[in-house]
């Protein structure tokens, strides 16, 4: 994907350490995903991480494709974790 | 279920607002009172939740300033733009409270038996982390070596300026001024670039450990010069504030 790249807007998954603690149950950034495009096997809080007011998108700092969407819907989390291939 | 709290899970719980510290004219420290703080780790960090009164929420993270075993204290650089940093920096006073959870992160966090050498790498507020990391080195007696590359606008910018003018044996503290130095200024005055790394960081042969911080851009040059330098990938620790002032 050429049209996103990593700019000054781009967070990683240490941002997101307390989003993953509530919707997992657990200490997440030290866990590692797949990417389910390219493979790369990258520890969460390296990821590469966008914030906005309608949700949170993670993306692979390898070929940058989408891995986990977050949004909040009246005080319920849904999450889509359709990029990943696994989460470990 | 809802209000109940699971044992161990991480939850929002009140933070009432205890000292208030100037850092610098734009960033201020606050410690935060949290009835049932487990404690936590250096180098993690806190998100903080503010309501309003037509129940709209912003929520933002912020690093961890004090060491572990230390009250929870929080510093803060305001955005101008921001939406939970112009409240933190200009209107919270002692007693006013607001939701907290944390501690967070498992991944950029230091413990004192992991050891050294330690090359911190901070730009503007991502100094807050490594602060800690520094307090807790002095508090937990290690003698673990550290560097501390620091990158600022101008010498008002510096948060902890009197804390770091006197490190703890073992500790060294290189400034760069990017923008605007004092009279007489004889330390760096340009971005952190790769030379710069090549004649502060630690040689690879020493098995360093880095610890970058500080906007995404910051993040990404030091890391990749790290890298470039020979520092193994896995050995630099990095966490990115977004594009907030350095």
């Amino acid at each position: 994907m050429d049209d996103v790249a990593v700019d000054d807007a781009t967070l990683d998954g240490n941002a997101i350490g307390g989003l993953l603690a509530s919707v997992f149950g657990t200490e997440m950034t030290t866990a590692t995903g797949t990417c389910g495009s390219c493979g790369a096997v990258t520890l969460v809080a390296e990821l590469a991480v966008y914030l906005s007011r309608i949700g949170t998108v993670v993306r692979c700092r390898s070929c940058y494709s989408v891995l986990m969407v977050f949004t909040e819907i009246r005080g319920v989390t849904c999450v889509d974790l359709m990029g990943l291939a696994s989460m470990s | 279920m809802a209000g109940t709290a699971v044992r161990g899970r991480l939850t929002w719980q009140t933070a009432t607002v205890g000292l208030v510290t100037d850092e610098t004219p734009k960033v201020r420290t606050l410690r935060l009172e949290v009835p049932d703080w487990p404690g936590h780790e250096a180098g993690q960090h806190v998100d903080i939740r503010l309501t309003a009164d037509d129940g709209y929420q912003a929520e933002r993270a912020y690093s961890i300033a004090s060491a572990p075993g230390e009250p929870l204290a929080i510093t803060v650089e305001r955005l101008d733009d921001g939406e939970v940093s112009p409240y933190l920096t200009q209107e919270a006073q002692p007693g006013d409270q607001f939701e907290v959870r944390g501690p967070i992160g498992g991944y950029f966090v230091w413990e004192a038996g992991t050891g050294g050498p330690l090359l911190l790498a901070a730009g503007g507020s991502g100094v807050v982390p490594l602060r800690a990391i520094l307090r807790y080195r002095s508090l937990a007696g290690s003698s673990a070596p550290v560097r501390l590359l620091y990158s600022s606008r101008s010498w008002e910018d510096v948060i902890y300026s009197s804390e770091l003018d006197l490190p703890a044996d073992g500790v060294k503290v290189i400034h760069t001024l990017t923008r605007s130095q004092p009279p007489m200024w004889h330390g760096y005055a340009r971005r952190v670039d790769i030379r710069m790394l090549a004649e502060v960081a630690w040689p690879t042969a020493e098995r360093p450990l880095a610890y970058v911080c500080g906007p995404t851009s910051f993040v990404e040059s030091v890391a990749t010069g790290l890298v470039g330098l020979g520092y193994p990938a896995g050995r630099v620790k990095t966490e990115r504030f977004g594009a907030t002032g350095q």
